[in-house]
């Protein structure tokens, strides 16, 4: 298994075998068991972002939504992510979750945390994740609404393309 | 001429009605492949925010293809 940057360095200070930090979850994101990976005790902080399922969208109330993922592009591109973020905000390490498959109200969609030894680049360095993986990632999702239509996020001018 | 597989996604594969297929193309790159299979499945749509992968390595629409190649066509992503 290729390990990013962040996951090299992680192994190396923790002396612990670490996975790629980013992965695709097909069910439900443990956040709490997530949080305990995070220990760390060079930590000064932890900082997380929850992506979580709302109910409205521009106006329409969602019922569920469905993401799916190009898992191999995915994961490349999310491990490139991460190493940019370590090396513009270094910080001790960093996991990213993100879900594919379909997603009720409320239940988590991705979850990014950062542990650093202070709060200034523990905050940086998730923003830049999450707002990275949110433009880069092969992830697409649709909208099931309550009036029983669904569409395509992101895609309302290309609806004829291809 | 060049024997081309192209992948859809997401919007591109519902609307293509299939996941992938190969293709024989007269195309020097990634963009000739988006051009020809959007004429192919009859749109006029640009390729706007789009991405493209080739053989899953993310590349630039002027990125070469060659024979043999897996062209990834990806619509407007969406993640988070």
């Amino acid at each position: 298994m290729q390990l990013s940057a962040t996951a090299i360095r992680c192994c190396y200070f923790r002396r612990l075998p670490v996975a790629s930090m980013i992965t695709i979850a097909d069910s439900n994101i443990d956040v709490d068991e997530l949080r305990r990976q995070m220990a760390n005790p060079a930590a000064g902080g932890l900082c997380v972002f929850e992506g979580w399922i709302r109910n409205e969208n521009e106006g329409r109330s969602v019922e569920r939504l469905e993401y799916e993922v190009y898992e191999p592009l995915a994961i490349s591109e999310g491990e490139k992510v991460l190493a940019e973020a370590m090396q513009r905000y270094p910080h001790l390490e960093a996991i990213c979750v993100h879900r594919s498959g379909l997603l009720e109200i409320g239940d988590c969609a991705v979850w990014v945390g950062v542990a650093a030894a202070h709060r200034d680049e523990a905050f940086k360095a998730c923003r830049y994740i999450i707002d990275q993986i949110k433009v880069r990632l092969p992830i697409w999702k649709k909208e099931h609404y309550v009036d029983g239509d669904s569409g395509w996020v992101n895609c309302e001018r290309c609806a004829n393309v291809v | 001429m060049k024997t081309i597989t192209v992948k859809y996604f997401a919007m591109f594969r519902e609307h293509a009605g299939l996941g992938e297929e190969t293709l024989q193309l007269d195309a020097a790159t990634a963009l000739d492949v988006f051009e020809q299979t959007r004429a192919r499945h009859q749109s006029t749509e640009p390729n706007g925010h789009c991405k493209v992968a080739i053989n899953d390595q993310m590349a630039d629409w002027d990125a070469a293809v060659s024979d043999g190649d897996t062209v990834l066509l990806f619509p407007p992503v969406a993640g988070g």
